[in-house]
């Protein structure tokens, strides 16, 4: 066995045993960030502190939620929302934090692209982040179907018939994913065990693994600039501070993320109070009825871009049926932003304004992100149906140009510094 | 010596271990398939005889409405869309909602028309759409002929028929 001395405070006594002043130094005191950022690097905290807002309001939700189709209405808006003293108060902050942690990652993500942080050795921050962006989606589409109201029942209905567009199995990986021919009370209750166990343990897990991606490429800074960590961080620890371009995660930079936190935390609790209702659609007030669809089925507002795609393409093409065509679609635009960090062939990590073309590109796939997302909500009919077709086909064309169009970037930088 | 008795006990180690997954996700897969109760409920047998000419009946079939309606003597056969069951009488069966946004329409039977009420779309007795948005007929489940009797959610040899000549 190890030797312990006495331990002369509980400091020393918890030390000797979990070498804790190592543990604080490597992840607190002397973990490194640059000095050249900005409060968009503030975006990760914000992130881990509403998620876990999300998770202790729904710890409060859960102790009189019912997960079973003839009374989950009920338990959600009559037992939680009148019955039970603040039920209100946890609902409104799970609804409006589930809305908001989206802003906040879509903010988080194309901060992300637009400072090239994704690349020369981020690349497994890229993907750990989108497997949390996966990861959340599927627990806000888990999370919608319990209140068992018109538009969780309808969009439980629409999203798993997606499914039915697989080649040869689809059909019955439709009735396998909910335990029923429709969507039924086996469907509820498998959903809600996702949605309070299983996602949210691959959440927690997802995050340990982001954190820890970030350890050897460290966070980028607004240049793009490759810092040596060890010199600077030699500098900052002989008492050279001014001169050091990186200052250490606890207390320095912690307290800019605090104060960036608490300005968010000033808004977040005004739509808490004041502005909950555009978390919650009225629709979902209605309860779920499988023989009535409501007129109009939409998906909240951070799966519009995507459901636009979806019913993008309206028209068969050749042999090929709309339906396909849409799902095809579909599945792209899940999966292509994850593979960024090789699609733009250009080694430059440079914010995208001092790029030449990929800056054109960022500002381009911005602007069809939005259009995107307002006529993903709007009735597919007439020209809505013309800007939905024309601006999905720009998205995928967007994508499919990228490596050609950061490949060319790539030597006009290079001849621009022959040049000089 | 020791080092192959090691590297045997990893492989059947890896095997055994292998074997167990392969089994528990076969276990964790068939937990999510529908239960016994639920198969059985998605098939459902209709006897036909007891219907009367041009009154509809509904049975829920899939948590949807299938609407039964046996045609009088007068209805001109339609081949593509009739059910016709041992007997010779024929029928209409269909998934009783509109193809325009899914309410339940009605069967008025003095004026031979299914009526929606929701956008006003109309169906003729054969449930094929003759007014209004619905983009197509309402859709005939999947059914095979037993006698008298339909069973619903079996895809019968009169069933693929109507879906080739569709
Ligand atoms: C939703 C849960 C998430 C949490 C809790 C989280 C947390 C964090 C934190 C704390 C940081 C370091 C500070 C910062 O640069 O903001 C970070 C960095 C980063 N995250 Fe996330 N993140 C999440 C989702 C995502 C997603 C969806 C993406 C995009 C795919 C992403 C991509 C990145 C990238 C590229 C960096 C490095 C930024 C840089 O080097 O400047 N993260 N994340
Ligand atoms: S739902 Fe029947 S006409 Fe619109």
């Amino acid at each position: 066995m190890a030797k312990f001395e006495k331990a002369n405070s509980v400091g020393e006594w918890l030390d000797q045993r979990l070498n804790i002043k190592m543990l604080n130094r490597v992840l607190m005191t002397e973990y490194w960030i640059p000095k050249d950022i900005n409060f968009l690097w503030a975006m990760g905290m914000v992130l881990a502190f509403t998620f876990s807002m999300l998770l202790i309001s729904g710890i409060f939700l859960l102790m009189y939620y019912k997960p079973d189709v003839n009374m989950a209405f009920d338990s959600v808006n009559y037992t939680i929302m009148q019955e039970v003293a603040y039920g209100w108060l946890f609902r409104h902050i799970h609804g409006v934090g589930a809305s908001v942690v989206f802003l906040i990652i879509y903010i988080h993500m194309f901060t992300g692209i637009y400072y090239g942080s994704y690349k020369r050795g981020r690349e497994m921050i890229w993907l750990s982040g989108m497997l949390l962006f996966v990861l959340f989606s599927a627990e806000a589409f888990s999370g919608y179907m319990l209140p068992w109201g018109q538009m969780s029942y309808w969009a439980a209905y629409v999203i798993t018939n997606i499914f039915g567009g697989i080649p040869f199995i689809g059909d019955e990986l439709v009735v396998w994913i909910r335990g029923n021919f429709y969507v039924a009370d086996s469907t509820l209750t498998r959903f809600f065990m996702l949605h309070v166990l299983l996602i949210p343990l691959a959440i927690l897990g997802a995050i340990g693994l982001h954190f820890y991606s970030l350890r050897i490429p460290h966070v980028n800074n607004q240049k793009g600039e490759e810092i040596d960590f060890e010199e600077e961080s030699g500098k900052y620890l002989a008492g050279r501070k001014k001169q050091s371009k990186v200052i250490p995660f606890w207390p320095v930079f912690i307290a800019k993320d605090v104060f960036v936190l608490s300005i968010f935390l000033v808004f977040f609790f005004y739509l808490v109070f004041y502005h909950y209702d555009f978390a919650m659609d009225p629709v979902n007030f209605d309860p779920a009825n499988g023989l009535k669809t409501p007129p109009h089925i939409y998906p909240e507002w951070y799966f519009l871009w995507s459901y636009e795609v979806l019913r993008g393409f309206f028209f068969d093409i050749g042999p090929m049926k709309a339906s396909d065509i849409g799902l095809a679609a579909f599945g792209f635009a899940q999966i292509i932003f994850a593979l960024l960090p090789w699609l733009d062939r250009s080694p430059t990590v440079a914010p995208a304004n001092q790029r030449p073309y990929f800056r054109c590109w960022f500002w381009t796939m911005m602007v069809v992100l939005v259009i995107l997302t307002i006529f993903g909500k709007l009735p597919p009919t007439g020209t809505n149906a013309w800007v939905g077709f024309f601006s999905s086909i720009t998205f995928i064309l967007l994508f499919l140009i990228l490596p050609v169009v950061t490949k060319a970037e790539a030597k006009k930088v290079a001849s621009n510094k022959e040049g000089e | 010596m020791d080092k192959n008795r090691r590297a045997f006990m990893g492989k059947v180690l890896a095997g055994t271990a292998g074997v167990a997954t392969a089994f528990s996700l076969y276990a964790m897969k068939r937990t999510w398939d529908p239960l016994p109760s639920v198969i059985s409920a998605g098939f459902t047998t209709v006897d036909l005889s007891p219907l009367k000419e041009n009154e509809l009946s509904i049975v829920k079939w899939r948590g949807k409405p299938v609407f039964l309606l046996k045609h009088g003597p007068d209805v001109t056969p339609n081949d593509k869309r009739d059910i016709v069951t041992t007997d010779g009488s024929r029928y209409t069966v269909v998934i009783g909602l509109c193809t325009h946004l899914g309410c339940i329409p009605e069967w008025k039977g003095s004026e031979n028309k299914f009526k929606c009420a929701c956008h006003g779309g109309e169906y003729n007795i054969y449930a094929e759409n003759t007014f209004g948005p619905p983009p197509r007929p309402m859709d005939i489940p999947p059914f095979t002929i037993k006698g008298n009797s339909i069973v619903l959610g079996e895809e019968g040899p009169e069933y693929k028929k109507m879906m080739a000549n569709s």
